[in-house]
């Protein structure tokens, strides 16, 4: 998570006293801020080596573990929320893992990079890849393996059977309902099986 | 911050020796009494007698887990890179107990005292220990320290196994579990190493049936073979690469049999020091106990179900190239805490070190276990 007000508006998704699984979790920021603010409990996933130190520094239990090797440590609907932001675009096994996700977590937020926002299509546009905030990179150094759409995601997770129950786009720390696929650099979907 | 120099040294030490009041009732149903402890302490209990730290040992350890003796300036404690002042397990914050288990060879109760039933020295006779055993004797001496609790059990490989099993057995008397390079159980090819170093000692002419002391003899042959075996084990194909590769000797007659191979004459070395100091009876009955250790075992082989109703909080940690005690075992364990919502962080450090490494200072598997430490000593601290 990048902003901090991204963070409160997905935190605020998580319903209170949730168990929570955050895949990629980072140096566990959310995490420790849904377990202060709003009761909740779980295990982060993550496989830096400095963020796993920061998750255990926060009192967030952390699982070093490789992603691409999906979810096989937990059983079917053992979480309430299944987080898994601005991870999706890193993994090779992007559709598994999003099965994985739904198997896994009664509720699931995802959330990543939109690449149709209109920055990225203007410099699509003008023959460059896009370099931005949401996504810095050059595109040879990129960890992102995956580039996908609000509008692309919306059919992936059709395709999988997948309900989604709110989606919307974040730009700046605020929420964007009116053509987020357009008008919001992060897309965030909230879906269930 | 006081003054103290960070990671420094817990200084001079002396060990002391304990003797359990009660009897030692052993799961093979023998009983021991007057049973002999050699302890080591580091820092000071709180008035509150929350902060003590207990650190099992692995195979060829004892209590002297770290400082030095007067007058040995090269004594240091086998894992004295993580305990002491500024030291990840901080002595300013923990009193930190090592405890040499019954039936080894560094001064506690053991195959080389005197069995009153026979009026020899136990040897071969001495009964079998297992895991659980240890873990008894240990909280009986802390019943006579009167620790009720413990901050934190800690232990790397056989000596995780015994924090492990803490939890299990002693499930109000631990607040945190940290388990380094261990498992749930040995697998049959840990279990066949074993069996190969205990053949090689049982079949040194020397070792007479386990009564070698009556005879003057050592079964130094067995000894280093075992340890050469073991040895092998503990490292990885790639730190063995890196240290000797192919290289031969300086002066080493080729075409021959005697050493040429660099790692030839390191695994002998090893081979010749560990059978200076290390007793056969002992690494009989440890090898033993590691092949014993199975906690599921009474709950039908389900590892979620024997970890249930622990209450600690786990930290465990595991390295890549540990193939003796492999990540795989370490997540089987994570899965089952999981299972049943336990509190567990688990580290997989990718360290070319092979077992060994847990008895190394790797800043990334020193780092977590400084945090996991500091977090608990937040828990005690005003």
């Amino acid at each position: 998570m990048s902003d901090r007000s991204d963070l409160q508006v997905i935190a605020s998704l998580v319903p209170e006293g949730s168990r929570v699984l955050d895949l990629g979790c980072g140096d566990g920021e959310l995490l420790a801020h849904l377990m202060q603010q709003r009761g909740c409990s779980g295990y982060g996933i993550e496989w830096d080596d400095h963020n796993v130190r920061r998750c255990v520094e926060r009192n967030v239990n952390v699982i070093q573990y490789n992603l691409d090797e999906g979810l096989a440590l937990f059983d079917d609907a053992s979480f309430d929320v299944v987080l898994q932001l601005d991870t999706l675009q890193h993994l090779r096994n992007t559709e598994h893992m999003l099965k994985e996700t739904a198997r896994v977590g009664r509720l699931g937020i995802v959330s990543f990079p939109n690449f149709a926002h209109w920055p990225n299509r203007l410099s699509v546009a003008r023959g460059r890849m896009p370099v931005t905030k949401t996504l810095p990179y050059q595109w040879y150094d990129t960890p992102n393996i995956r580039v996908g759409t609000f509008a692309d995601f919306e059919t992936l997770a059709q395709r999988q059977g997948l309900k989604i129950l709110d989606s919307f786009g974040l730009q700046g720390g605020r929420p964007v309902r009116h053509w987020p696929n357009a008008r919001a650099s992060v897309a965030v979907f909230k879906f269930e099986r | 911050m006081d003054a103290v120099t960070p990671s420094s040294s817990v200084g001079l030490v002396r060990a002391t020796r304990h003797t359990l009041l009660k009897p030692w009732v052993l799961r093979s149903g023998a009983t021991l009494t007057d049973v002999s402890l050699m302890v080591e302490t580091y820092g000071t209990l709180n008035a509150d007698r929350s902060n003590a730290v207990l650190v099992c040992h692995a195979l060829n350890a004892s209590h002297h887990v770290a400082g030095t003796y007067e007058g040995q300036p090269r004594s240091e404690g086998w894992w004295d890179n993580l305990v002491g002042p500024g030291k990840p397990l901080d002595t300013r914050h923990f009193f930190v107990i090592g405890v040499n288990n019954p039936g080894s060879c560094f001064g506690s109760t053991g195959p080389m005292d005197h069995n009153p039933a026979t009026g020899r020295a136990w040897g071969a006779d001495f009964p079998v220990v297992t895991v659980e055993d240890w873990v008894d004797a240990q909280a009986a001496l802390l019943d006579q320290m009167g620790i009720d609790q413990l901050a934190a059990v800690l232990g790397g490989s056989l000596g995780g196994m015994q924090a492990l099993a803490w939890t299990l057995r002693y499930p109000a008397r631990v607040r945190h579990c940290i388990g380094v390079a261990t498992a749930p159980n040995l697998s049959a090819e840990n279990i066949a190493f074993n069996e190969i170093a205990r053949r090689a000692i049982t079949s040194d002419p020397d070792f007479h049936g386990g009564h070698f002391y009556e005879h003057g003899t050592v079964p130094r042959n067995g000894l280093r073979l075992a340890r050469m075996v073991g040895h092998v084990t503990y490292l990885s194909d790639d730190v063995m690469a890196s240290k000797f590769g192919r290289r031969r000797r300086e002066g080493a007659q080729a075409f021959g049999f005697d050493p040429q191979f660099e790692i030839e004459t390191y695994l002998r070395h090893q081979g010749d020091k560990f059978s200076d100091y290390f007793d056969a009876n002992t690494y009989l009955l440890i090898t033993r106990a590691l092949d014993y250790f199975d906690p599921a075992a009474d709950h039908g082989g389900d590892l979620a179900a024997t970890f249930a109703d622990v209450k600690a909080k786990f930290q465990l940690v595991s390295f890549t190239t540990d193939w003796r005690f492999s990540p795989a075992r370490s997540r089987e364990l994570v899965k089952a805490l999981v299972k049943h919502r336990h509190d567990v962080s688990y580290s997989e450090i990718n360290a070319p070190h092979g077992h060994d490494a847990f008895l190394l200072d790797d800043p990334r598997y020193h780092g977590v276990l400084r945090a996991r430490f500091e977090r608990l000593a937040s828990e005690f601290k005003a």
